[in-house]
């Protein structure tokens, strides 16, 4: 516990007489220690809170840079559109969907790979860095690739692979899905997951290979099964890291627009909320309506960011603690 | 817990040491250990080939012709060319990548440099020397984060439309710098606050200046840390879509927005489209590899190491 009392003493200012003096000079410290923290501060708070205070004047505003003489104060109007407007509605359906159903898969797929990665075996080494390449290429080019190269009906990957099994089956007539018209949202979700699991399996590998294994050990000599010792021992340990990958994947997922707006471009019942939200300003030019939606957006995420600090900050205290 | 608290000392890994029970070791195993192995390594290889399958796949259609690339079946013992990277390259539309590219490497790097150098001092001011409150300081930062970007672009868009700042490349740097400085901050508080404290406080001792500290004590620890940031933050800025999307055009375009330019609907494009994907990604999938030892502790934002 040396490191506690060394940050008390880092942190903690001596109790000193209040002299005049010595009260300006310890001011003159604490500014000292404030300063090389100032610039990244206030850089933040001008081009992040500024503009999102804007985005909540102009949510109440009724305003559409094509009518500009009507524009005015709008009350709740933009609110209520938001709530009753079908494709909103429907927008802020599918981002629920989108993430919840992205962030579980991902995360169920990244704890089985973790789980064998665990695992000694020949090149294990290679088949991390093989299973981490799908998180390594452009998001937009990922999503070209999935749309044309994967998905495309006449001469996409999986399709050409039914036509190949199919043949050694002496068949002629394999199925041939357009899984982009037929399962549109389900596509995005698909390539989605593709991306996201190397990211829960990094978070969730690093959680396995920090797990105390004298316990297990002991589990084992008491003749536990692995059933019980993944059960009883591992997943508690696993808990927080579950916690951690799942949070910061919805943070992320809720705010994707690469996949949307290249695979499907927001039709057939995928568009979330943010890609119904650049339609809403950038070709429709209600300001109003999209800066509405971008506030409930928000809403929605403190409520899960609330949530993720909760979990970030359990992590933290310990450290801080220390 | 020792992995979850970044200012723990690295010696103490989870591993064999720790196993060291002596001959009872095992004992009651029921399953044989190399069997069970063998099984999860062929299942984790066939996963692992099942992930990469269409990278690799695009990697290797981005060598065939056009003619090869639309089969079904696909053919994928065809002769290998490197027309589909001359055509990226505007061998026959004329239309060159390398602007897009450059306007990319400019916006990723310069915005890295900007965000390290705010980042740094900020986690000094926030670990070596912190101060007080640090703590909400740093939730400050990863609550930025938290907000979408949707819900701050459109002032964002009509304040660089009514400076002249749209379709400007230097207007993007600022956006990016804002958007990866909160993730640099954490990161490099958690690089930061594994010098250890010990050393300082001799350094201090023996009379060393601020300077000397940095150089001599901070610098050797932090250094890796350093470039790790800077390479996930790179990566960040080399794959953001929807900020080039709107607030760039024709001069400032990156490589993602050219990239979704790029498709057209008419002729046989596979192989051309494979190309430009594997192109744009390069830097990345470099950067990312480079990173690797530190991606978890980088994407955790220094949580889990």
């Amino acid at each position: 516990m040396t490191t506690a009392t060394a940050r008390t003493a880092r942190t903690g200012h001596s109790a000193t007489k209040p002299s005049k003096n010595a009260r300006s000079r310890e001011r003159a410290l604490a500014w000292a220690r404030r300063a090389p923290l100032l610039p990244a501060l206030i850089f933040l708070i001008i081009v992040t809170q500024l503009p999102f205070v804007v985005t909540l004047i102009i949510s109440f505003l009724n305003w559409n840079s094509l009518r500009p003489d009507q524009t005015g104060f709008a009350g709740f109007d933009n609110y209520i559109q938001v709530l009753t407007n079908a494709d909103l509605r429907q927008a802020i359906f599918t981002t629920i969907v989108l993430t919840v159903s992205v962030v579980l898969a991902s995360l169920l797929i990244g704890l089985g790979l973790a789980l064998l990665l665990d695992k000694k075996f020949i090149g294990r080494g290679l088949a991390r860095t093989l299973l981490i390449a799908p998180f390594l290429v452009v998001p937009v080019a990922a999503a070209l690739i999935w749309k044309h190269a994967l998905l495309n009906p006449t001469y996409g990957l999986i399709n050409g692979t039914l036509t190949w099994i199919w043949s050694l089956f002496g068949s002629d007539t394999p199925p041939q899905p357009d899984l982009l018209s037929q399962t549109p949202l389900m596509a995005v979700i698909v390539s989605l997951v593709w991306q996201w699991t190397p990211f829960m399996m990094l978070i969730l590998l690093a959680g396995l290979q920090s797990r105390p294994m004298d316990t297990v050990e002991a589990a084992q000599m008491d003749g536990a099964t692995p059933w019980a010792i993944f059960r009883h021992l591992t997943l508690p340990h696993l808990r927080q890291y579950l916690e951690l990958g799942g949070l910061l994947g919805a943070i992320y997922i809720v705010q994707n627009f690469d996949a949307v707006f290249t695979l499907t471009s927001g039709g057939l019942g995928t568009a979330n909320l943010p890609y119904a939200i650049y339609q809403t300003f950038y070709f429709a030019n209600e300001y109003g309506l999209a800066s509405a939606a971008g506030v409930v957006v928000v809403i929605g995420t403190i409520v899960v960011a609330t949530f993720a600090l909760r979990t970030v900050f359990s992590l933290f205290k310990k450290e801080a603690a220390r | 817990m020792s992995t979850l608290t970044p200012a723990a000392p690295r010696n103490t890994p989870a591993g064999p040491t720790a196993l060291n029970v002596g001959p009872r070791r095992r004992g009651k195993s029921r399953m044989d250990p190399t069997r069970n192995n063998t099984a999860a390594g062929l299942a984790a290889w066939l996963l692992a080939l099942l992930f990469a399958a269409p990278v690799l796949w695009m990697i290797l259609t981005s060598f065939h012709s056009e003619t090869d690339a639309a089969t079904n079946p696909p053919s994928v013992a065809a002769n290998l060319t490197l027309d589909a990277y001359a055509e990226f390259f505007g061998a026959s539309s004329g239309v060159s990548p390398w602007p897009p590219l450059i306007n990319s490497a400019t916006a990723s790097i310069l915005s890295t440099v900007v965000v390290l150098a705010l980042a740094i001092p900020a986690a000094y001011a926030l670990s070596i020397r912190p101060v007080k409150k640090w703590t909400d300081v740093m939730f400050f930062f990863l609550s930025t984060k938290m907000m979408p970007v949707v819900a701050a672009i459109l002032p964002l868009f009509l304040f660089a439309k009514t400076v002249g700042a749209l379709d400007n490349i230097w207007f993007l740097i600022l956006m990016y710098t804002s958007m990866n400085l909160p993730i640099a901050v954490w990161m490099m508080r958690s690089f930061l606050a594994e010098v250890p404290v010990e050393m300082l406080e001799a350094a201090q001792i023996d009379g060393a200046g601020l300077l000397l500290t940095l150089r001599k004590i901070i610098a050797p620890v932090a250094m890796p840390g350093i470039a790790a940031t800077a390479l996930i933050c790179f990566i960040f800025s080399w794959n953001e879509l929807l900020l080039a999307r709107v607030l760039t055009g024709v001069m400032a375009g990156t490589a993602p927005v050219f990239l979704t330019g790029f498709v057209s609907s008419q002729g046989l494009f596979l192989a051309k489209v494979c190309a430009a994907a594997v192109v744009i990604s390069l830097p990345v999938l470099f950067a990312g590899f480079a990173a690797q030892d530190k991606l978890v502790q980088g994407l955790s934002l220094g949580a889990v190491k």
